[in-house]
Parts: C-alpha cells; structure tokens; sequence
C-alpha cells in the first residue's frame, strides 16, 4: 500500500575532500571555498524513501533549510526521483542549534499534511551530531528508529528497520508515523536519471528566477517564468517562518540554547622531534633508539 | 523543588553491564560537581540492576537515582525518555552528561527536545567557568564549558548554554579518564518509580544480534593507524603487517573508514576511539584536529607522510618524510631484525 514519505536533507561543505586550495595562509579551511554537496546519510536516506515507494507506491517529497543556494540539493533529490521539494529559506532560520533547527523541521513537515515516515540521515558531515533526527521525531511527537540500516518490511501501520548500534544489530518494529535517521553507505544509490535530469532541469524556488532569466532571456519576466514553472510542475516553494507558523523565539540564533563562547586556533607547538630519513639505515636507527628506550620490543 | 547545582550522569548499562563510558564521566563529574560544591547523581534505569549501584558510587556518585522496571529491560528510546526528561524536570540537576554511545545519542537529543535545552555532541573537555553574554550585557557564573573541535581545521570552540537547564553534553567512550574505585565511599541509593503513556511502547525490538568486537584498540600499547594516504587494500595490508609485528592494533582516521577499508571500530578520533598507547604509528593520516584529539596523549608519535608540511609532523616524535609504502616494509623488517 501507498506511504507518504518526507526525506530531510541537508547541504553540506565537502569536509571529506579538503585538498590545500581551501587553505587559507593560517593553516584553517576557507569554508566558503569548499564545494558544496549533498550531505552522503541523506542520500542514503533518500534512496530508502524511494526504494519504499517503488515497492509500495506513495510519495516522496524532499525538504531541505539553507540558504537560496540550498536548492541545488532539492534539484538533485529530483534528478533521483523525488516528487516534490521544499526549501525552508528565511534569514530568521539563521545561526540555528539543533534544537532551533528541528523545531523549524518539525513546523514544516507538519505544514506538508498526513506523513507516514520521515526520513533523514544519521548526521551531517559538518557537524556530525546526529542530534536533528531525534529531535524532530521529539518536535512531532512520534517514534524514531535511529541508525537503520535496512528497511526489512511493512504492512499496515507497521514497520521493521534493522539498525546498527554499538554492539551489533538490533531489529526494531515501529508504529507509523515514525522518524528513521539512516546510516550512510548502506544501500547503493540510484544515480540521477537521464531522463529526469532534463525534465527538472528548470525547476526552481522564486528566489532564483533572476538568475534563470539571466541564463535563458527568452524565458521573460519573473511572473512569467513564475506561471510557466508552476503550470510544469517545476516550481519549487519557499517556506518562510511566517508560511511554517513557527514562534520566532524559537527559531535561529533566538530559538538555540547553545551558543559559541569562543574558538581558539590550536597552535601547535613543535615537540621536540627528530627527521627519521627514509631509508634503511635512518628506519634501522630509529628502530634501535626505541628498543634502547623500551618503546618497542 | 528549586533548581539545584547538581550534576547527573546517565549510567548505561546493557544487560546488567555498565558501560565504561557512564563510568569515565563519573570522575569528571565528580571534579565538576566539587568545583560547584554540589552533588553528583548517577541515573541507573534497566531490570534487576540495583547491584550495580554501589560501583557506580564507588566510582564518584553521591546519589544514585535508580528506576527499575520490567519496561526499561532493554533499551529503548521512549520509555528512557519518558523517565529521564520526568526526573529532570522533578529535581532540575544543573549539568546533565551522557555518553556519546550509540544508545546516548539516541537518548539525549530526544530528552534535549522535549526540556528545550542545549546538547553538545562529543565534547572532548568539560570545565565550569564564567561567561560575558555580549548579546545580553550579563555575565554568568559558573557555566559548563563545553569543549570540542570544531569544523574548519584547527580551531576549538567553546559551547555555552547560558539559560537552558540542565546544561546537556556528550562525550565518547576514553575521552574522560576513569578515576580510581573507591569501595569505601558512601552513597545513597534512591528508588524512583517510572510512570509510562500507552505512546510510549510504540516500539517493540524484535531481535538483537550481538557482534563481539575483537578490536582493542583503547588498551592497546601499540596502534599502528593509516589514513587518507593509504591507497588501497595492499598498503594498508601492510599497515596489519606492522601491527602485527609490534603486537599493536591497528587504528584508522575518518577518512579511511568512510572509504570502507576498515571498520568503524578501528577509528582514532572525536568520533571514534581515544587511545593513549605506548607508540602511535601514524601513515599516511594528515592530523585534522579531530584524529588529533583521540591520540594526542600518545606518549611516542611516528608519523609518516609524503608531505611535509602535514599538521600530524608537529606532534610527532618521529617524522618521517616519505611513500608509506616503502618505510613501512622497511619498518617491519628491521624490527624482525631486533627480534631475532
């Protein structure tokens, strides 16, 4: 039978290919400089919401909260067979904790309706928490299954997820609606369809219809392209906290109970240390002295 | 009741077991609990597990807060959330602390929520110290510090919750050093009683298969780790082969379990295992702050990299400048060497 999912996704800088381009002259990451991608538990999380549906039929809409450029990722989600996408966008979501950000999650997904499984990776690679997903299963009032990696089956109001903790697997059968947050790599992805890549090739939130308009003129005005996107199915909404009905108190730098004291650059300071050179002789050497110390042996 | 300086610590315990980490956090808060000149609770939920609750005063706490119930046999998010967030909100213990195992990082985010406090994941130090609000002109006493690395390289944020109560962090396993047993200690030991909603049994496990991990890498004398600078199976085939012939374990940084190499339970690091060996042989791994501070204790560090301008060569004793792939092999042949 049919579910209606919602997958929770993020965009990310790429922490995990730092190459020295992004170096600034102090040794720190120019975090602006990295490319932005789709955070990888989220793509998992997605292809396990679409897995479901090709199984069981129901709908798959994605929702993401960033900046106007955070479109890219609900782009993407299309590509690989979303329905639909959501783009939280407002400068009152900004310097958000996990708490202030699950809050404004939870306000969306309730906006979105009826809802049998949200979806969301383990945790996002530039903080890595793991805090958002419980949170908002916490927001919603609902069950989550944390750390799944397998959705071994549903029926009715019922469904099993294996999950990988500490000490081995544990299976789990949950009420729906429920929240899984789901570990990375588990399930191969689908690559984005040629054929859906052409047909959400436009698709696009209000916010960038400048800039679609600067690429392609003949597309005309905003309102224009407004009505032509809509009619095509491509436009992408832009849910501010007044369109989420979301307490501004509780939202963004406001609504974080957390906050940053300071950040300190570790200054390494230089042990005492010896250049060992690579060869046999300088390897041989090194190997004595830690023998000679009781380091070894 | 008032809000109190208290300091809690959730004690996991799996099948009558307490976790190790439950009990490293003790001895930190125990010193933070002396620092506020308050008490140290210990929450101790499961079935038939009241005989664990002398270790864990012998280990630091003053109380133990012991709820016992044929519903908190096994874990389980809601049920444990019900009975923390209900004894948070009775008693208000000013610090709340949880270990950052996969059962902690299931619990606190969702008790977090419900008491709209601050969490801060895997926090690597833990202080009390007093704060300056800018945004709001106040300064406020005796906050705890929350210390982790932070994203963008070398840089160490301090994390405050200046308003919400309890103030809420969690540390992996070897971070906090288990203070010395003291059998002798006194404590009391208090039964509360849980009270469950129907919604609360919304999940039911079904099975548990457990998976013995043969890695021991926290104790561990020598650990002989590779990161982003391994390129394949065969090279760090011969990173298994020094360890071997070190009688080590061999360790990973982040990057080279996210390429599926090896094991999550081999990883060094914020998120992974804090080890503090006799040696640390590290190839290949660059030194982002966040491997840095689950081996930084090291007492002696040989790093190998092809680059020399690599953090990991700052804190090294040794600093070998060179392709993993031929000072390894020649490391292993001249300790075979020494052992004949």
């Amino acid at each position: 039978m049919p579910y209606r999912s919602v997958v929770l996704i993020k965009q990310v800088p790429d922490t995990h290919n730092i190459s020295g381009k992004v170096m600034t002259d102090e040794g720190t990451i120019d975090r602006a400089a990295l490319p932005a991608i789709f955070n990888p538990d989220d793509l998992t999380a997605l292809e396990m919401a679409l897995d479901l549906k090709d199984r069981e039929g129901g709908t798959v809409v994605v929702i993401t909260m960033g900046p106007p450029s955070a479109a890219a990722v609900l782009r993407e989600a299309l590509f690989r067979g979303a329905d639909s996408a959501v783009l939280l966008s407002d400068r009152r979501f900004a310097g958000a904790d996990t708490l202030a950000t699950s809050y404004a999650l939870a306000m969306a997904v309730k906006k979105l309706g009826d809802f049998d499984l949200v979806f969301a990776g383990r945790q996002a690679i530039d903080g890595d928490t793991a805090q958002v997903g419980p949170q908002t299963a916490e927001k919603l009032g609902i069950p989550q299954v944390t750390l799944a990696e397998a959705l071994l089956g549903i029926g009715g109001r019922k469904v099993t997820f294996r999950r990988a903790v500490d000490r081995g697997t544990e299976t789990v059968e949950c009420d729906l609606p429920c929240l899984v947050t789901v570990v990375g790599g588990v399930l191969e992805v689908r690559p984005a369809s040629v054929r859906r890549r052409i047909e959400f090739k436009h698709a696009s939130t209000p916010l960038e219809y400048k800039a679609l308009i600067e690429r392609w003129p003949d597309l005309g005005d905003e309102a224009r392209v407004d009505a032509w996107l809509a009619e095509k199915g491509l436009r992408i909404p832009v849910w501010s906290a007044t369109d989420i009905g979301a307490e501004e108190g509780r939202l963004g730098l406001a609504g974080s109970p957390t906050q940053v004291y300071k950040v300190n650059f570790v200054v390494l300071e230089g042990t005492e240390s010896k250049e060992v050179p690579p060869t046999r002789e300088g390897i041989a050497s090194l190997v004595d002295e830690l023998v000679r110390e009781y380091i070894v042996g | 009741m008032s809000d109190t300086r208290n300091v809690w610590v959730f004690a996991e315990q799996d099948g009558g077991v307490l976790a190790e980490v439950g009990l490293e956090l003790l001895g930190k808060g125990r010193e933070l609990a002396d620092r506020l000149g308050s008490e140290l609770h210990a929450v101790l939920m499961g079935k038939g597990v009241e005989g664990r609750a002398a270790e864990l005063i012998a280990q630091g706490a003053d109380r133990v807060l012991l709820a016992e119930h044929e519903e908190l046999a096994d874990y389980r998010t809601l049920p444990y959330a019900r009975v923390l967030t209900d004894l948070v909100r009775e008693r208000k213990p000013y610090i709340v602390l949880v270990g950052a195992t996969s059962t902690g990082r299931d619990l606190a985010p969702r008790v977090a929520s419900a008491l709209r406090t601050g969490l801060t994941a895997d926090c690597t130090d833990l202080q009390i110290g007093d704060y300056e609000s800018r945004k709001d002109a106040t300064t406020y006493r005796d906050l705890l510090l929350q210390i982790r690395p932070a994203f963008g390289g070398n840089l160490i944020a301090t994390i405050v919750n200046p308003k919400g109560r309890p103030q809420m962090a969690s540390v992996r396993e070897g971070v906090m050093r288990r203070a010395e047993a003291d059998a002798a200690r006194k404590g009391t030991v208090e039964r509360v009683a849980p009270r469950f909603e129907p919604s609360d049994f919304a999940l039911r496990v079904v099975a548990r298969e457990r998976r013995v991990s043969t890695v021991k890498l926290k104790d561990a004398a020598v650990v002989v780790a590779g990161g982003a600078g391994v390129s394949g199976q065969a090279e760090f085939d011969l990173l298994r082969e020094l360890a071997q012939v070190l009688a080590g374990e061999v360790g990973a940084s982040r990057a080279l379990v996210d390429a599926g190499l090896v094991h999550h339970d081999h990883q060094v690091g914020q998120t992974g295992i804090t080890v503090r060996p006799r040696l640390y042989v590290a190839a290949g791994i660059s030194g982002a702050i966040q491997h840095r501070a689950g081996m930084d204790g090291s007492n002696k560090i040989i790093a190998i990299n092809t680059d020399p301008e690599a953090p990991i060569f700052q804190i090294a004793d040794y600093r070998i400048v060179g392709d993993l792939a031929e000072v390894v092999p020649m490391l292993v042949e001249a300790i075979r060497g020494k052992a004949k």
